[in-house]
């Protein structure tokens, strides 16, 4: 956590460039996706060949309404197209298609939550208002070799949503928490994936600090392409620091463009104001303005899912989840569902499941699958549920198992990795490995009253009556032992104490 | 009978190959002919593959021979300017930016041919990125105009005007940005078409300024352009702005006896040759003794066409011709330096003067501070002159105008005098402007040379202005008119 003194406010806004889950590009039927040869994802259309016209992709235009539904915001009855004129050889038309006066996404708010007191603790949660979003084509990628240059277009055309914030946050630890729960937001209603390994997020930063309770903003600085949540944190805290350093010390702020460097953990200045680039913006005349129709606006709200934090609160109110399971469960709507559908199969005790779900089948679904997750390091690995041997109804047989008292709480540990291993139902590996828990009061109470008669613990009786709690434990061992451990625990117990008193 | 092929309509070719009296090899190989004996001197064509066309030919006489022709352009060759792509052949813009280009894909008009059966029949001289009036901007040759070798044909479709004159081809396809297919049309006593804007696909139209810009079908009869243009509309998935083929804009339109034809107040004071208008007033008598009725319409906004037009076309054009930098495709400057000197080095070398010119006042009037003042207003008064005509085409039929107002001049003449050539298309840019359909037709002759007169429709009235230049066709001599050579 960064350390600002505490008559000095930051002020942060950020430009989010997400690219959207589609399987064609934005203004071309050329196919995307990574890990392909270099210029393999080409067509006349992305490379501006002569004579070549975009036409705009339905998909991505309806995945950006997609996210402006998940946020609240307003979607503009037409969007439209302007040209951003900029020479550079990864731009194949050298201007890029992009919306500066007509974006798809007015407005919205993204709900946040920050870190609480500790993992069980929930923290404060706050609104970050969204200013637009804007659909615009990514361009290709420029390096370097030996003494020439090269140049790979698969990128060029990919769309790009840019989610522009107000600048709402005050802290890195609150864009940090943004980030999250927009990038939580994005892929659980499948309108981008974010894998920063693969650069499918992207973000600017707009830093700028005043004395707290002042009105008037800072002068702001830009710190452009940050490609994980970590180095967005890092940049606020060392731009804050910067900023903060140059104007105690009586100097100004320059509202410049800049870089960050993650290996060296500092940035570095781009260019400024006065090297800023004239887009020479205009309409782009090649595609007309794009009509949005309120009925397909209502077609795509049914898809959005419930909102991650609405969620939380219903696991945590209605079906009395610990906090710290409900955070765990809500990040991942797949795993949320799964865990839902295992919740209908036993309704009685979702906390249970939840438990299950929570440590046992993450860890193993964990321990099966790859790498963690890219743009956010932090974040545990996405688990693919599609391969889960287990099933939410088997889970749920597990759980009413024990909730019926037919196997221990330690059993189940053990059927429910047999389970993970063979998916096979629950009550049929308690059947084949005789687990099932031997409730037989006549038959405990003979093997009960045995184990007392053994003189061997005769000393632990004796120290249980004199008080000694702990004691009677000693005796539990040897009775689960004549029993190959399949004594129900809890009557067991009871009985002990029946006899002893 | 082969020596005359040359002469024929693109309709009477095609009644004799239907009849089985002529093949298109024949044909091809009399107008392959014609090309080596005069093209050299007219410089309308910038390439022709013969082989190719024979091969063309070939397949096409097969396809009638199975019973598979495929209509009325079976076997016709069709010229193409140099600025629309044809998988296979040079697209060059007659640039030498793009001299070593070979388009990798077909634009729509192409498919639409190859689909009509024509023979898509050599690449057609115009100027650099079709900016311009007399062709003379081409960086490739120069065209001359078969009626007088010493003039220019018109522009920037001039080699597509020039090859019909010529009679090195009954068809061709021009573009028309500003007057592009009506000027050089009316210089070379051709037909030439603009249609609508949206109702033919630019996909594959190398784009000068894309909000302007339309393919045309030009021809030496109104017969022969409405062929052609029958072929070419059709919906196009790929661009955007095309809303595909219109029954309105393409079937019978009416009585032309009975058409109401406007004539714009004051339009002869506009440096109207004395000549030029006298045709073109015999024109207008001829329709009124025909039933038409004749009124006079007020444009008041018509004198900020062209200003406007060199604003909204430039700043256009400065983005679309961004895509030039050597990077990809076309001219790559040998200079070594940085990836952004190479390009800066590449545009330098690959593009001509006027091209630069109007690259560096569009960037001008798109740059922050000056768009305000140039740009968003052309923008407007771009919105007047549109809603002026649409207004005027409530009450008439057609408006009527000279095409250009003077015959036309010099190779050389007005090269030195940039805004005295942009005065060529002072009649011809406002269709453009209000994306209105406007037709040149010959309408005689001043000295030697050819005066065309233009008729401007409301939107998907092309029917219109082809049975009206059909009904002044009919009782005049100029169909088919081909310069001696």
């Amino acid at each position: 956590m960064s350390n600002v003194p505490s008559d000095w406010e930051v002020v942060i806004g950020l430009e989010v460039h997400v690219q959207l889950h589609t399987r064609a590009k934005v203004f071309a039927s050329s196919p995307w996706g990574f890990g392909k040869e270099p210029n393999e994802q080409v067509d006349p259309v992305v490379l501006g060949l002569p004579g070549t016209l975009p036409v705009v992709n339905r998909e991505a235009v309806e995945k950006s309404i997609l996210f402006g539904l998940v946020v609240g915001a307003e979607i503009p009855e037409r969007c439209a197209w302007d040209r951003k004129n900029y020479f550079y050889p990864d731009n194949p038309k050298n201007y890029q298609l992009t919306q500066k006066d007509f974006p798809v996404v007015v407005g919205g708010q993204v709900e946040i939550e920050l870190p609480g007191a500790s993992r069980n603790v929930m923290g404060e949660h706050k609104f970050i208002r969204i200013h637009h979003a804007h659909l615009e084509e990514d361009v290709g990628k420029l390096s370097h070799a030996g003494s020439g240059s090269l140049v790979d277009y698969n990128r060029a055309g990919v769309p790009l949503l840019e989610i522009v914030t107000e600048p709402d946050l005050r802290s890195s630890a609150e864009a940090e928490a943004f980030l999250r729960s927009l990038v939580a937001m994005l892929t659980q209603a499948g309108v981008a994936d974010c894998d920063m390994e693969k650069g499918q997020l992207r973000c600017d930063c707009n830093v700028s600090v005043r004395r707290r309770g002042a009105e008037k903003l800072g002068t702001r600085t830009e710190t452009k392409n940050l490609n994980s949540i970590s180095s967005v944190r890092d940049t606020v805290i060392y731009e804050t620091a910067r900023q903060i350093r140059e104007l105690e010390a009586g100097r100004s702020i320059t509202q410049e463009t800049r870089g960050w460097n993650a290996e060296l953990a500092r940035g570095y200045v781009l260019r400024d104001k006065e090297d800023a680039h004239d887009y020479r913006y205009f309409p782009d005349p090649d595609i007309p303005t794009l009509k949005i129709s309120r009925e397909t606006v209502a077609r795509l709200a049914k898809q959005v899912p419930e909102n991650l934090y609405d969620r939380q609160r219903r696991y945590v109110e209605k079906l009395g989840l610990p906090y710290t399971a409900a955070s765990v469960l809500v990040n991942d709507r797949a795993l949320a569902e799964w865990f839902e559908a295992a919740v209908a199969a036993h309704p009685t005790n979702p906390s249970g499941i939840a438990n299950l779900v929570a440590n046992d089948l993450l860890r193993d679904l964990a321990a099966s699958a790859g790498a963690a997750g890219a743009f956010d390091e932090a974040a545990p690995a996405p688990v693919s549920l599609a391969s889960c041997p287990i099933k939410p109804a088997q889970l749920a047989g597990l759980v009413k198992l024990t909730d019926d008292g037919v196997i221990s709480k330690q059993q189940a540990k053990e059927v429910f990795t047999e389970m993970f291993k063979t998916g096979q139902d629950a009550a049929a590996i308690v059947d084949a490995k005789g687990l099932r828990q031997n409730s037989d009061t006549g038959e405990l109470e003979k093997i009960v009253k045995e184990v007392i008669a053994d003189p061997a613990v005769a000393k632990s009786i004796a120290e249980y009556r004199a008080g000694n709690e702990k004691a009677i434990n000693a005796l539990k061992g040897p009775i689960m032992k004549r029993t190959q451990g399949k004594a129900n625990p809890v009557l067991i117990d009871q009985l002990l104490r029946k006899f002893l008193a | 009978m082969a020596d005359a092929l040359h002469t024929l309509s693109a309709a009477e070719l095609g009644r004799r190959l239907a009849a089985g009296t002529l093949t298109s090899r024949a044909l091809c190989e009399a107008l392959i002919a014609r090309y080596q004996a005069v093209n050299d001197k007219v410089g309308a064509f910038t390439h022709l593959d013969q082989a190719d066309v024979l091969a063309q030919a070939d397949a096409s006489d097969a396809r009638r021979q199975a019973g598979q022709g495929r209509g009325p352009l079976e076997g016709i060759p069709v010229a193409i300017k140099d600025n629309i792509a044809v998988k296979g052949q040079p697209l060059t813009c007659s640039s030498k930016m793009l001299a070593p280009l070979v388009s990798p894909y077909d634009s729509h008009v192409a498919e639409r041919l190859r689909a009509a059966g024509a023979i898509l029949y050599g690449r057609l001289n115009m100027d650099e990125f079709a900016m311009g009036s007399s062709t003379e901007n081409s960086a490739l040759r120069k065209t001359f105009n078969p009626w007088d070798l010493a003039r220019i044909p018109g522009g920037s479709s001039g080699g597509s005007a020039a090859a019909l004159a010529a009679g090195l081809v009954p068809l061709s396809l021009g573009s028309d940005t500003g007057g592009s297919i009506r000027q050089p049309a009316s210089h070379c006593g051709v037909v030439g078409l603009k249609p609508t804007y949206g109702l033919i696909s630019r996909f594959g139209l190398v784009a000068f300024a894309s909000s302007l810009d339309q393919i045309g079908p030009m021809a030496r009869s109104i017969e022969d352009c409405e062929l052609l243009l029958h072929a070419l509309a059709s919906a196009d998935a790929r661009d955007m702005t095309c809303f595909g083929p219109s029954d309105r804009a393409l079937t019978a339109a009416g009585d032309a006896k009975k058409f109401r034809i406007g004539i714009p107040k004051g339009f002869l004071g506009k440096g109207v040759a004395p000549e030029v208008a006298a045709a073109v007033n015999a024109a207008v008598e001829f329709y009124r003794a025909q039933g038409c009725a004749i009124s006079e319409v007020e444009l008041p906004s018509a004198d900020l066409a062209v200003p406007t037009y060199y604003v909204v076309a430039t700043a256009e054009a400065s983005s679309n011709l961004g895509r030039y930098d050597g990077v990809r495709y076309g001219h790559r400057s040998a200079a070594a330096g940085t990836p952004v000197e190479m390009m800066t080095a590449s545009r330098s070398e690959g593009f001509g003067p006027e091209v630069k010119r109007r690259i560096l006042l569009g960037t001008f009037v798109l740059s922050a501070g000056y768009a305000d003042a140039y740009y968003v207003r052309a923008l407007r008064a771009r919105a007047k002159i549109r809603a002026e005509y649409l207004a005027a085409l409530a009450g008439v039929d057609v408006l009527l105008t000279p095409t250009v107002p003077t015959p036309a001049f010099k190779v050389g003449e007005k090269a030195s005098d940039p805004l005295q050539l942009y005065l060529e298309d002072i009649f011809t840019i406002p269709a453009n402007l209000a994306g209105l359909p406007a037709i040149s037709v010959p309408c005689g002759k001043s000295g030697h040379l050819p005066v065309g007169f233009h008729l401007v429709g409301a939107p998907l009235s092309e029917a219109k202005l082809l049975a009206a230049g059909r009904l002044f066709e009919a009782a005049h001599g100029y169909a088919h008119q081909q310069a001696a050579l």
